[in-house]
């Protein structure tokens, strides 16, 4: 082992420990607040993960979508929803939850365990070893077309959903509206039923 | 000497923590919130994966990069989504505690 691998390796294992730091934080945070960085922490880890499978592209695409992004609009959502003090107390409260967690997690976990460790994984013949950015983009607007024009109108429908969610709050109906009111008024003094 | 960091398993190990963290912490976690981000984690699992696949055992390189960032893009629509949802609940109900929201008695 050359130096160089040497300073790769511990750079590999300091973004295992990263991963390993951050999913412990927001598992085991009380504090919301906590939880999303401890969520910012792992996923920062995940990103130097992803290049070291080989891909610079998804490394910063991981950084800018989810840090970036993600974790802004949930802190958005923290900041809007609630009042810090009452969850904290409450967030991790009785002991049959906490037993139904550690028990599927440790099952889930042994058995994934033993599906690797036991199988033998074969490669592909090596065919194309082209990690880049443009070769990804190839593919994108070429063989995988439906996947990206899915992913567009996915995202479209998911922001105008969001906003007619989180600005309407699914209380109002037409008759609240004022221009409604109105209407109804004028129909009930004309001695018509109001719709 | 073998790297560690050459090893498909490594890669599959460190994926399966993060799904089993998700998992842990989707039980555990008393919010919405707290929800939202071990969904997070578990789609991450589920990324790591794919790539380290991708990496040592695809032929075309391609493949599980825009899998992963497919499911980027469908993590961020799945965060907007709930994150609205969350505003709503708490709207209607004041809180985000998941055993308040029971008007269904489920």
């Amino acid at each position: 082992m050359t130096f160089y691998q040497g300073i790769a390796e511990g750079l590999f294992f300091a973004f295992v420990i990263l991963v390993v730091l951050g999913s412990l934080i927001t598992i085991r945070a009380k504090m919301l607040m906590k939880t999303v960085l401890g969520l910012a922490v792992a996923l920062l880890g995940v990103a130097g993960i992803y290049f070291y499978l080989g891909s610079m592209f998804l490394t910063l695409m991981q950084i800018l979508v989810y840090i970036g992004a993600i974790c802004i609009v949930m802190i958005f959502g923290i900041m809007v929803g609630y009042t810090p003090t009452e969850v904290a107390e409450k967030s991790i409260k009785d002991w049959r939850n906490k037993f139904l967690a550690v028990s599927s997690a440790v099952t889930a976990f042994l058995l994934i365990l033993v599906c690797v460790l036991k199988t033998h994984w074969v490669p592909a013949v090596a065919g194309n070893r082209d990690f880049s950015a443009v070769h990804l983009g190839h593919e994108f607007l070429y063989t995988y077309c439906l996947a990206f024009e899915l992913i567009s109108v996915i995202l479209l429908i998911a922001i105008v959903g969001a906003i007619i969610l989180a600005r309407g709050g699914g209380a109002k109906t037409a008759v609240d509206l004022p221009a409604e009111k109105k209407i109804s008024a004028v129909r009930e003094e004309k001695g018509e039923t109001s719709v | 000497m073998i790297l560690i960091s050459h090893h498909l398993s490594t890669y599959l190990i460190l994926g399966v923590f993060l799904l089993i963290a998700g998992i842990y912490g989707l039980i555990q976690h008393k919010s919405f919130i707290g929800m939202l981000v071990s969904t997070e984690l578990i789609l991450n699992g589920a990324g790591v994966n794919f790539m380290a696949f991708n990496r040592f055992l695809a032929p075309d390189p391609a493949v599980g990069q825009v899998i992963t960032l497919f499911i980027m893009g469908i993590a961020a629509a799945e965060a907007a989504i709930v994150v609205s949802f969350i505003l709503a609940v708490f709207r209607k109900y004041h809180s985000i505690d998941p055993d308040e929201v029971d008007e269904l008695h489920g």
